[in-house]
């Protein structure tokens, strides 16, 4: 046998054992998470290593029921945290796209003095250690009396979310025929009449698609969340209140649940579009 | 800025490899025309709010950290302190870097920044190798690589929290079905490797810490890695087999070079976002067992000891460390990759 075919044969034998490691990988705590979300702790405890549970106890989903059921109820209030966080999450999804596709179509199509610095501007604030201006944002925050509430986490993640819009949202409108715009300005259009009747209708799956990193942005943030929401319950956003459930009074299993819940937009979005998440993440989809 | 449009797996797609920023479109409004000067003009006013965003909630927050880490600020004192006439000192950084764990936090946080980056890079090298040629399933596998990635960070780790759990973990459970002993791997600090007359002391959580990182952030590498990969001209490789080279030369001698200044870029990126990672340490040991890293440490001094001040002046600290990175990434050549 040569060199060559004996390479051949390893690597063929050698390619498949590794798709079976990362799917492993990448699959198994998934699966190891939703299983232990409808054991109940019992059996998690005196049986660790059995992860199937019963269709009853799947049907029962007991441990969700506890989870999501008010707190005044004996539950963990979860409904509370999911609101919070959707009520978050969209609001910056809104003023994130707003302020981003005007910064981004600027950018992108039109020449003025000081764009090279604004794109250098966007790089550096994507690269940008959040944990740098954490302090500052808290104390500040805390100066004006907003800290402990939603409007907070709102002003914040649209900071945070804002160079990863700008620059999706710029890289989607530099692939807009110049044409069509130009076809929009004979016919009369303004450049502002242009951007709102030519550009944003032809980008609208690219500008919804970086609001839906944007919000997963948001839906995932847990730092801010600490630093700003933690003293008051009622303003806790899901990763916060998935976090709180990580303490000795509370069964794992319903972090188990916690940490499924958490995920399930994340989940639906695999199952809906795998090609757009691709697409979106080597657009700079996410951050960190 | 150019977007190199490149086909990813199987060719349908267009994707976006980041590129540093190339110099502004000149040549169609070279001349200064009345439309020329109306679109400055309105470009003026669409930048207008992304720019107000980011001077009130990057640039000053940076600048006024500054400031910060030269004040004696308590957090019980923070609503009555007056910023601007609190005096300047420079105690706040003999206080952090006087700390008996500084410089074994700053290794720590090199260690597991380094070995994360590289970890994360070399497993998504690996990835993007096996999933370069099409495969029954492969559109399906391709998205699952994408979960640990793209997966809220609280819930996957929790998710190994939970697996190397040492009581009811299932990692511990397979391993005292075989017969091992129990191990706390978040919570313990070393592990002694017996080798016959050897002992070798490893890291045991920090060691978990970084495998976490490998795992969660080798899609990353992977993505660009494989955008990379398929955008290589096949002639190259049909050259290399004529030529009679094997599978592993053909990966030496015709894909890695090809792939070097992704993978430039790819060092610089993870290394950052790495270097400065909250979420993951916190959420994983809380900064025990030898897993101290500086973003821990400076959350650590904000809520734990109640020192603004100190906290500021911590992560001007890391902050410091980064840009001496940059640099030192750019002296010594990777950032000519990185930039062509």
């Amino acid at each position: 046998m040569t060199r060559a075919e004996f390479e051949e044969r390893l690597f063929g034998v050698l390619k498949w054992i590794s798709i079976a490691f990362f799917l492993v990988i990448t699959v198994f705590p998934l699966i190891y998470i939703i299983s232990l979300s409808f054991k109940p702790i019992s059996e998690l405890l005196q049986d660790p290593g059995n992860l199937f549970p019963s269709w009853k106890q799947i049907t029962s989903f007991e441990s969700y029921r506890a989870v999501l059921r008010p707190e005044d109820q004996g539950g963990q209030g979860f409904q509370v945290f999911i609101r919070n966080s959707l009520q978050v999450s969209l609001v910056t999804v809104a003023t994130t796209l707003t302020v981003g596709v005007m910064a981004a179509y600027a950018v992108a199509r039109l020449d003025f003095f000081g764009r090279r610095t604004v794109n250098l501007g966007i790089i550096i604030i994507y690269l940008f250690p959040a944990i740098v201006i954490a302090i500052p944002l808290f104390v500040l925050f805390s100066r004006i009396g907003l800290r402990s509430s939603l409007v907070s986490l709102m002003v914040v993640y649209l900071a945070q979310s804002l160079p990863v819009a700008l620059y999706m949202l710029r890289n989607y409108f530099e692939t807009i025929p110049i044409e069509l715009e130009e076809a929009g300005m004979i016919d009369g259009l303004s450049r502002l009449g242009v951007i709102r009747r030519v550009t944003i209708p032809l980008a609208a799956p690219s500008i919804a698609a970086t609001g839906l990193f944007v919000f997963m942005i948001a839906w995932n943030e847990f730092l801010y969340a600490l630093l700003f929401v933690l003293d008051n319950r009622s303003l806790w956003t899901i990763s916060l209140g998935v976090q709180q459930l990580d303490s000795i009074e509370v069964p794992r299993t319903l972090l188990m649940a916690g940490s499924v819940i958490i995920s399930i937009p994340v989940i639906l979005l695999f199952f809906i579009a795998e090609r757009f998440m691709t697409q979106g993440l080597t657009a700079g989809g996410v951050k960190g | 800025m150019t977007a190199v449009e490149e086909p990813v797996a199987g060719g349908e797609e267009p994707v976006a490899v980041p590129q540093p920023p190339a110099p502004a479109r000149s040549g169609r409004f070279r001349r200064r025309t009345g439309l020329a000067r109306a679109d400055a003009r309105v470009a003026y006013f669409l930048i207008t709010p992304a720019v107000l965003v980011v001077i009130a909630l990057v640039v000053f927050p940076f600048l006024w950290n500054a400031a910060l880490s030269l004040q004696r600020v308590r957090l019980i004192d923070l609503r009555s302190v007056d910023f601007l006439t609190t005096d300047v000192t420079t105690r706040n950084f003999s206080r952090v870097t006087g700390t008996r764990d500084f410089w074994t936090v700053i290794k720590t946080t090199f260690i597991y920044t380094i070995l994360g980056t590289i970890l994360s890079i070399g497993m998504g090298l690996w990835a993007a190798l096996i999933m370069q040629k099409a495969f029954r399933g492969r559109t399906v596998v391709r998205g699952l690589m994408l979960f640990p990635y793209v997966a809220p960070v609280i819930a996957v780790a929790f998710a190994w929290k939970m697996m190397l759990n040492p009581t009811f973990g299932i990692a511990n459970e397979w391993q005292s079905n075989l017969g091992l002993p129990r191990v706390d791997y978040l919570g313990r600090r070393d592990f002694v490797l017996g080798l016959g007359p050897w002992h070798l002391t490893l890291p045991l959580a920090l060691g978990a810490v970084i495998l976490f990182e490998g795992w969660r952030y080798f899609p990353f590498a992977y993505l660009f890695l494989l955008a990379r990969i398929q955008a290589i001209p096949e002639d190259l490789n049909e050259a290399a087999l004529v030529d009679g080279a094997t599978i592993s030369q053909r990966f030496f001698y015709v894909t890695l070079p090809q792939l070097r200044p992704v993978l430039a870029v790819l060092f610089l990126l993870r290394f950052i976002f790495t270097f400065n990672k909250f979420d993951d340490v916190f959420l994983l040991t809380g900064g025990a067992a030898g897993t101290q890293v500086v973003s821990t440490k400076v959350i650590d001094w904000l809520l734990g000891r109640a020192d603004v001040g100190s906290a500021a002046a911590l992560s001007l600290v890391l902050a410091g460390f980064l840009v001496l990175f940059v640099i030192v990434y750019f002296a010594i050549g990777a950032g000519k990759d990185t930039s062509q």
